[in-house]
């Protein structure tokens, strides 16, 4: 270290190059801020023109579009509660089922396959994700729904028959309906919240999960009560990214649903949702149908955004237990 | 209990949990190859020089070429658009902003647009491009290629946007001490360090967003509108495989759908072909943050 | 790690490189535009690619739905609309526009019942509106079984489906039942979606007729090609004139034929239920949409060249998809039609 030699010029250097460091880092930033900033508006701009879209319906008949399960384009008359309702049991049925198995996934994929299996099998459920959803819909249609008629009669036989739950698998096995579409919505949404756990499974520092190990913890301890709290918000997030894709899918929907405007106790019954209203009416629709249309896509908005708020509030309750 | 008995209880939980996920793998796995199976059987019929050589315009005699060609001028358009800007956004979120009010507010938005209809989307670009690119050339430019690619842009921001910043706050604090500690200024310590340490999961993100906007057909019809013959030019109509796809299951012909289910066979293995390859190039990388 | 960060580098390169190249490529301007209709999509767009190889004009038409077509054409950012609905006078003059019809086609009721053959099943429309209502529930009903007295019919419910999207299907099927039955008109009326009042959705005329195979007693509404080709059992129908009539090409046209073009404004009128003996009652056609005073006149002259082909010498084409011609007093009519109304 020739310090004392080179101090003079040394110092000027690190004078001009912390100044251009420094501006450098304002540009950084500044392009940066652009960037998250353009996100912030066409995302908004893209909310409110469902907003801009919608307002004959939502403004014009606010309360009775919100309160109405009545679908009638021949006399404009629009409520959206049957979509809300499908939209959201779908949705939970789709995560009650994917979030579990995804988590096995991430579980295989980071602790219990040899590493030469790691690659090609999570290249293959992420496959499960570049799958056409148009496909998940024909293949529904096609192959799905009649094997779940083969299957629904047997499911109201046995969960039929018990007291309270009972109630969710009667009727008519058609194949087609809520549990059906919540399959399908689950097998869809399982590549985004296994890829995400797995991703991050895998960031977890080594030292921390040998120690516990070294204090002999079992694969399963490990994973519980180490992984998965350091991973917590991030799993969260992968469950968001898939419960965002459950609300919102169209095509697969469609095609298993049953599209009635109905709301049923049954799971087994048809329904319609939202995002599968827009898709089965939209090209047709002219005029109050457009605008009630648009407005469902506003009022998927606003439940996704009740959705997250109450998913937040519950996980702060969680932090709050747990003295964070 | 007796130390045994709990040892045992811990074992046993343990191998079901091993069990479970191997099971849980095997769940997924039939499903994929389920899917594709039924995709393959009703499309290998298709599966012919033609459908690369032909075009749309020729239906049950004809190909996809055009659609081939428009989806992937569209799709990697579409991922110039929103992976530079949503990595760019999502790291902004995670390094700047992280407990910012600004920072949570466009997080929030994000996960909320996430769930947005696709073709709410398609409907937004037709009102921002499609609408006054038709106005400004007196209906010679209405509907193209680049509305598309910006229409399958916002599909896939909010997912970039999303794993950017997940996987950057996974970062070790400690990897960012021990750069500035050396002084290397903040943009070089993101690009240089933080962004390669967490490159594999935002390359995951990436991945995503592509396997999602590539398989998209509602933002397409209203934007990119779609194109029965041939063209390069980004300002064209320009046809994709989701649309030709699904115009061609609407049709009554089962020559037709077998050409449909062979698009989407080719959809899937240029999803898995990116996939693979990139994981390739970037499989040699692991980084540790010890 | 170098490979890692050289590679988005050299990848945006290439891209860039790509994207600047089709850039550069000139635009296509002889392109004329329509977009609506996916009932007359697989027609237009074979003879597109026969018309293309004989002029070498591009005739590219997209099927984004009838009420797509309309507001895409008002928006002038397509050379034509098609919709399976017409428009009334009013809208067609506060925008300046005409229509004509292009090609013609049928819709059969469809059905699963054990037993029951194709076309060995009649019905006529006040059953039918009644079963579309939900007041006949039971395959052997009285009304249906007075229809066919010879056919042992189950005591199953039958299973109701119809078209979740809205369509042009949709609407003749319903215009059809508002014609016959004066409940539906009062409780459902007719549009390309509407309340049903019982039944399962279909997505397409794909959707519904996989739901006809899969679903046992069921009934439904598909177009006549759908029912064709992918081998469901049809009924035929007792018509306006009081006669059974099958659900073939020369039955169609016997149904364009019979109806009163001639004293039509501007095409609008609705087939269903034709008065011709032989009318297949649920006979459905399709409307081009175009200014008549169109902001692009070279394009326009083109689509109406490319119309003038496919009326001349599109028959065949259409046969082999299962759409019915115009009869050639209504080519007569619209070629008349077109020198009347547009400014050429």
């Amino acid at each position: 270290m020739q310090v004392t030699r080179a101090e003079q010029p040394l110092a000027r250097d690190i004078d001009k190059r912390s100044l251009i460091d420094a501006r450098h880092d304002r540009i950084f930033q500044w392009v940066l801020k652009f960037c998250a900033l353009l996100v912030l508006a066409t995302l908004l701009g893209a909310a409110l023109s469902t907003l801009w879209g919608g307002h004959e319906v939502l403004f014009g008949h606010s309360l009775h579009f919100l309160a109405s399960d009545a679908w009638n384009p021949v006399t404009d008359d629009y409520g959206a509660l049957a979509p809300i309702f499908g939209t959201l049991v779908t949705s939970v049925i789709a995560l009650v089922l994917a979030v579990p198995v995804s988590f096995g996934i991430a579980i295989f994929l980071t602790e219990i396959a040899p590493t030469w299996l790691r690659g090609p099998v999570s290249a293959a459920i992420e496959l499960l994700a570049g799958i056409p959803s148009i496909i998940y819909g024909m293949w529904g249609l096609f192959v799905f729904v009649p094997f779940m008629a083969n299957v629904e009669p047997a499911l109201s036989n046995t969960l039929g028959q018990l007291p309270l739950i009972g109630q969710l698998f009667q009727g008519p096995p058609l194949g087609l309906g809520l549990l059906t579409a919540g399959i399908v919505l689950a097998v869809m949404i399982l590549p985004f919240i296994s890829s995400v756990m797995r991703e991050v499974f895998q960031t977890v520092p080594t030292r921390l999960k040998e120690s516990s190990y070294a204090l002999g913890s079992t694969t399963w301890e490990v994973l519980w009560d180490i992984v998965l709290p350091y991973t917590r918000s991030a799993v969260i997030g992968g469950i968001f990214l898939g419960l965002g894709r459950a609300l919102g899918e169209t095509m697969a929907v469609t095609f298993v649903l049953g599209n009635s405007y109905n709301i049923t106790s049954s799971l087994l019954m048809p329904g319609t949702s939202i995002s599968s209203s827009i898709a089965n009416e939209f090209n047709e629709a002219v005029g109050i149908h457009r605008s009630a249309l648009i407005a469902l896509g506003f009022l998927l908005f606003v439940v996704t955004f009740v959705v997250l708020l109450v998913a937040r509030l519950m996980l702060r309750q969680l932090a709050k237990r747990e003295g964070k | 209990m007796s130390a045994a008995g709990i040892y045992l209880r811990r074992r046993i939980t343990n191998a079901g949990a091993l069990i479970f996920g191997s099971l849980a793998t095997a769940l997924g796995l039939l499903f994929l190859v389920w899917i594709l199976w039924v995709t393959i059987s009703n499309g290998i019929s298709s599966i012919h020089p033609n459908l690369f050589t032909k075009i749309t315009a020729y239906a049950d005699q004809g190909g996809l070429s055009n659609a081939i060609v428009g989806s992937l001028i569209m799709d990697l358009m579409a991922l110039l658009i929103c992976a530079p800007i949503g990595v760019m956004a999502g790291t902004y979120l995670a390094e700047y902003a992280n407990s910012s009010r600004l920072g949570s507010s466009i997080r929030f938005l994000n996960d909320i647009l996430l769930s947005a209809p696709s073709i709410v989307m398609g409907l937004f670009v037709y009102v921002i491009i499609v609408l006054p690119m038709s106005n400004m050339t007196h209906g010679n430019v209405s509907f193209s290629g680049f509305a598309g690619s910006v229409a399958l842009a916002l599909i896939g921001l909010p997912v970039i946007v999303r794993t950017t910043d997940e996987m950057l706050q996974l970062v070790p604090g400690t990897l960012r001490e021990a750069a500035l500690s050396l002084g290397v200024p903040q943009w070089k310590l993101t690009v240089q360090v933080l962004i390669r340490a967490a490159s594999s999961g935002i390359l995951t993100g990436i991945l995503l967003a592509l396997a999602r906007l590539a398989g998209e057909t509602a933002p397409l019809l209203f934007t990119a509108f779609g194109n029965n013959f041939m063209t390069l030019h980004p300002l064209d109509k320009m046809a994709s495989l989701p649309v030709a796809i699904y115009q061609y299951t609407n049709d009554p012909s089962p020559a037709m759908h077998s050409i449909a289910w062979a698009g989407a066979l080719l959809i899937t293995l240029f999803v898995l072909a990116l996939s693979l390859l990139t994981r390739l190039l970037f499989s040699r990388k692991k980084v540790s943050y010890e | 790690m170098l490979i890692s960060c050289k590679f988005p580098i050299r990848f945006a390169a290439v891209a860039a490189i790509a994207v600047a190249s089709t850039f550069a490529v000139g635009a296509q301007a002889t392109d004329i535009t329509g977009a609506g209709s996916s009932f007359v999509y697989p027609v237009v767009s074979k003879w597109s690619a026969a018309y293309a190889e004989k002029t070498g004009n591009h005739i590219n038409y997209q099927s984004i739905g009838s009420g797509g077509g309309i507001a895409q054409i008002k928006a002038g950012t397509v050379d034509f609309g098609a919709s399976d609905m017409p428009l009334d006078e009013a809208t067609l003059g506060k925008f300046g526009l005409g229509q004509f019809p292009d090609v013609i086609g049928g819709i059969v009721p469809a059905f699963n019942v054990e037993g029951v053959a194709p076309g060995k099943m009649v019905l006529d429309g006040a059953t039918l509106a009644d079963i579309y209502l939900g007041k006949i529930t039971k395959w052997n009903d009285p009304a249906i079984v007075k229809l066919n007295p010879t056919l042992k019919l189950p005591a199953a419910t039958i299973t109701v489906v119809h078209r979740s999207d809205g369509s042009g299907t949709t609407f003749n099927f319903s215009d059809y039942l508002s014609k016959v039955s004066s409940q539906w008109k009062t409780k459902v009326g007719e549009g390309t979606a509407v309340q049903w009042p019982v039944g399962i959705g279909g997505k397409g005329n794909e959707g519904v007729s996989a739901y006809i195979k899969q679903i046992k007693n069921s009934l439904g509404y598909v177009e006549y090609a759908y029912a064709l080709q992918n081998h469901i059992g049809y009924a035929v129908m007792k018509n306006a004139a009081g006669n059974v009539v099958e659900p073939t090409i020369a039955n169609f046209q016997a149904a364009a034929d019979t109806a009163d073009w001639k004293h039509s404004r501007n095409f609008n009128l609705v087939m269903t239920n034709a008065p011709g003996a032989n009318a297949w009652p649920i006979t459905a056609t399709s409307w081009v949409i175009m200014y008549k005073q169109p902001k692009n006149l070279a394009n326009a002259k083109v689509a109406f060249d490319f119309f003038k082909w496919a009326y001349e010498h599109g028959q065949e084409q259409a046969r082999s998809l299962d759409y019915v011609p115009l009869p050639p007093s209504l080519v007569q009519q619209i070629e008349t039609y077109w020198k009347t109304e547009y400014k050429m």
